[in-house]
């Protein structure tokens, strides 16, 4: 090791060569994140806003400050993401016969690898625990999560792993295997340089986030209800945020080790999935895909959730058929563990094991089917107010049920000989993701903004957004169903057949619609904000709703309940409405709460650094901040002092300013 | 973080026709200090199970994967792995003990136990390096094949966290020392417990699987 030179061992394998001076498309991308960054850093530090964010946000354990915080990443990543995808669709559209487009193999391999890690880690899951992480606890009528701090450190986990994925923009490059890092591609022998690491390090992180922060959630539902508030008479968001959380303690452990045995292969040169001396790649594919179609559910279930408090709210009816919803999301959430193989029929497991896995999959499409008739019973005869999130909702149901009829067809194994790893089957993971996922988290964001900043968000400028979205997106992935039952494969880069140009135009249009779908969005909060006193809620209860967040007011106060609410119906709100229950306006005592900490910045800052270390060899670095996370966790167990509590007076402050507000309302 | 598990408390009638909808005496409103911990402990427990579960199931799939390198019969020296198992179910009996004491109050003796557990945790880390060093030294590397990357990922994916469970004990020997058996050191000691038990647990698992298992092929 001596005999290397000093730059080898401070650097690694990190050089000026890492550095992708000559690609102009990075180079523009890198100088735009530069002058933007900068002037974010710079008007930061002139209006004195460092002090502000780190003590009542960065360090913050308050579940609602945590699921905003995990909000913004999402949509932030969502533009890294999205942007992935216009490149892609721009290439697709060009690169015919003599036209190469402009992105290399090399390149475009790395965006769309990007764009899957990205959309589905670091925009999907931060936009559903951050929905679940503000809501939840206020449906049960908590005033925080089960274990705050972990809260907070699985947040600050999530963006270490996002910004390992946007630091190998500029320095090295991502994985191009494929959105799950598949082998054989991100073998050592063929994908020698920082991809895959880059890839395993930014997930291994994150995903330890998501772990603890399932686990939180699922403690949270089973020990914190409000008293009187069974099981059954729990809001449905709560049961499908239950059940996702369960999910995820059950699955992300199998994808740690699968992703922890790939870096044995990489890093130690083990046999793991190679392919001599034993190694078995398909095991990979199993073990992710173990992981990856319950992660579905994962991700669609708390939206489901979102849609039925929507459709219940927007009626004005109690939810139609609130047990056999809880049953449904139950069942599917245990089917979701028998149908992994169907992503690689063409495995070659036998007509037996394909069949079993092929039926069980057309299985789940009937719990799945009964909540769409439960939406739309409740639907039916009732005072139906086509307000955003409501528009959402149908639009959901129209969208999501062809992507849910394209994936029984892909369920038929003899079917899916002819379509695997077809652009069809792209068009259907899309058609249920944006369909389905995407969808209702525009939805859920509609729906419980007014509640977590006081104000609605502007009509107009959401409706942009709603029809960029779901004009968009028809018109972009109508003609990839088309060209992937022509034949068209995934993951190509280039066509020779003409006859499918005309199609891919047309999906680039689409994708241009929905850019402006989610450039409407970003005008829609720009404009809310500005418009926050004209678009103002007094209430609480902005849209005559039935569940407990909407009892509180908007903003809700950092201890979420002066009083514990005692729950005896399962529209808890809507109960009291109805029998006149007074909110208790004196009497109040101190709360106890938890401490704010930055601990979990700082471990994730170490995290972030062992990671960069490892993906680039600079081992001293990677010894030194696995040391530090290993100190500095034990010497966080040291502080015994970690919370205090809110004194009455200021209780009885925030709740004497409430009354006067209603007061002023009614 | 006033936790109320649905039973906890019965509501308070604000007069005889209505209901009461909120808990108006909520000043000294505690829930048992850590029953929260102690289930969120457990499913903790569960996820890891799973980590072992996948390298179980790799390990069954990559068991035969031998490449032409050595077998289970020819490098596996069952007498040494017998005794390393017996010291590991001997430390879970030890930290048993330690819980005992720890009930009655006993800050000695929990300390002094826990010390014990951990002389055998280290032990038994000890005999396994041996035992992995050995089996290097013969040629029978994790690089050499797929059995042999599985069998060491698995037994060493266990000996890690062994090695965690000391760090842990050294940690609240420590704590133990400052602070006595505070109510959250004891909540902790009982996650510990949790925690060394379950690597027990594992263990039997692989001993069985892996080495008994092996043997018989």
């Amino acid at each position: 090791m001596f005999n290397e030179p000093l730059a080898k061992i401070i650097f690694g394998r990190l050089g000026w060569e890492s550095f992708p001076i000559h690609e102009p498309i990075l180079l523009v991308t890198f100088a735009g994140v530069v002058v933007l960054g900068t002037a974010i850093l710079v008007l930061v530090t002139k209006y004195r806003l460092w002090g502000y964010l780190w003590t009542e946000w960065f360090t913050s354990v308050d579940h609602k400050k945590i699921g905003i915080m995990y909000i913004i990443l999402g949509v932030i990543m969502l533009l890294r993401g999205f942007a992935d995808a216009l490149m892609m669709r721009s290439q697709q559209a060009l690169a015919f016969g003599a036209n190469e487009g402009y992105l290399n193999a090399h390149h475009y391999d790395q965006v769309f690898t990007a764009h899957g890690t990205i959309m589905i880690f670091f925009v999907a899951i931060p936009l559903v625990v951050g929905l679940i992480n503000y809501v939840m606890p206020l449906q049960i009528g908590a005033r925080d999560v089960a274990f705050p701090f972990l809260n907070n450190l699985s947040f600050w986990l999530t963006v270490a792993g996002a910004l390992l994925v946007m630091v190998s923009l500029f320095v090295g490059e991502f994985s191009r295997a494929g959105w799950l890092n598949y082998v054989p591609v991100s073998n050592l022998q063929n994908s020698p340089d920082t991809g895959p690491d880059y890839y395993l390090w930014a997930l291994q992180i994150a995903g330890i986030g998501t772990t603890l922060s399932g686990i939180n959630m699922v403690v949270t539902i089973i020990k914190m209800r409000a008293p009187g508030m069974t099981m059954m008479k729990m809001p449905i968001f709560c049961w499908t945020a239950l059940c996702s959380n369960v999910l995820v303690v059950a699955i992300f452990p199998i994808l740690t080790a699968a992703f922890a045995m790939l870096m044995l292969d990489r890093y130690v040169g083990t046999d793991f999935f190679t392919n001599d001396l034993g190694g078995n790649p398909m095991m990979y594919w199993n073990l992710v895909w173990i992981w990856g179609h319950p992660e579905v559910y994962v991700l669609v279930l708390p939206v489901f959730g979102i849609y039925s408090e929507i459709t219940s709210t927007f009626t004005g009816k109690r939810l139609f058929g609130y047990s056999s919803m809880v049953y449904a999301t139950v069942v599917i959430a245990i089917l979701s563990f028998l149908v992994w193989l169907h992503h690689f029929f063409t495995m070659g497991s036998g007509a037996s094991v394909n069949s079993f896995f092929g039926i069980a999959t057309m299985v789940i499409s009937i719990p799945t089917g009964a909540k769409i008739f439960n939406w739309l019973f409740t639907m039916y005869r009732g005072r139906i107010r086509f307000e955003l999130p409501m528009m959402w909702v149908v639009a959901f149901m129209l969208t999501f049920t062809v992507g849910g009829m394209t994936g029984v067809l892909l369920a038929v194994p003899p079917a899916d000989f002819v379509l695997h790893n077809s652009l069809f089957l792209v068009a259907h993971f899309h058609n249920v993701i944006i369909g389905g996922v995407v969808f209702g988290l525009f939805a859920g964001i509609d729906y419980w903004s007014p509640k977590a900043f006081g104000f609605k968000l502007d009509p107009f400028w959401g409706k942009v957004h709603f029809w960029g979205w779901v004009i968009g997106y028809w018109v972009a992935w109508t003609p990839i169903y088309i060209v992937g039952l022509m034949g068209a494969t995934r993951r190509l880069r280039h066509f020779d057949d003409p006859a499918m140009q005309p199609f891919f135009i047309v999906a680039a249009i689409g994708a241009l619609i929905i850019a402006v779908g989610i450039a409407g969005f970003l005008i829609q909060i720009f404009v809310s904000i500005r418009n926050r006193e004209k678009l103002r809620d007094t209430t609480g209860d902005p849209w005559n709703a039935r569940t407990l967040e909407w009892s509180i007011a908007s903003p809700p106060p950092a201890y979420n309940f002066a009083h514990t609410p005692v729950i005896h119906d399962l529209d808890a709100w809507y109960d009291m409405k109805n029998r006149n229950a007074s909110r208790p306006t004196s009497g109040f005592s101190p709360i106890h709460m938890p401490r704010n900490t930055g601990m979990g910045v700082i471990l994730s800052g170490l995290a972030l650094a062992l990671g960069f270390a490892m993906v680039w060899y600079m081992w001293w670095l990677a010894v030194l901040s696995a040391v530090g996370l290993l100190v500095l966790s034990i010497a966080h167990t040291f502080n015994y002092n970690r919370d205090y509590f809110i004194p009455a007076d200021e209780v009885t402050r925030q709740e004497d300013a409430r009354t006067r507000l209603l007061a002023a309302g009614a | 973080m006033s936790n109320t598990a649905p039973e906890a408390s019965a509501p308070v009638a604000l007069d005889h026709e209505a209901p009461s909808f909120y808990v108006l005496d909520d000043h000294e409103h505690h829930h048992e200090p850590g029953s929260s911990t102690m289930l969120g402990f457990w499913i903790y427990l569960m996820s890891d199970a799973l980590i072992f579960a996948s390298l179980f199931a790799t390990y069954g799939v990559l068991s035969t994967a031998y490449a032409g390198g050595p077998t289970p019969r020819e490098i596996f020296e069952l007498p040494l792995v017998a005794v390393n198992t017996a010291i590991l179910l001997i430390s879970s009996i030890t930290y048993g003990f330690a819980m005992i004491a720890m009930q009655e109050g006993k800050l000695g003796g929990t300390r002094a136990w826990l010390a014990l557990t951990g002389l055998l945790g280290i032990a038994f880390v000890g005999v396994e390096l041996y035992e992995f060093s050995n089996l290097i030294a013969e040629g029978a590397t994790p690089q050499r094949s797929a059995f042999l990357s599985a069998f060491f990922t698995l037994v060493a994916t266990h000996g890690l966290h062994v090695t965690f469970g000391i760090i842990w004990l050294v940690v609240m020997l420590v704590q133990l020392g400052q602070r006595g058996l505070h109510p959250e050191n004891q909540r902790r000691l009982m996650c510990l417990s949790m925690f060394w038990h379950f690597l027990d647990v594992i263990w039997i698992g692989v001993f069985t699987f892996v080495y008994l298992l092996g043997m018989l092929r």
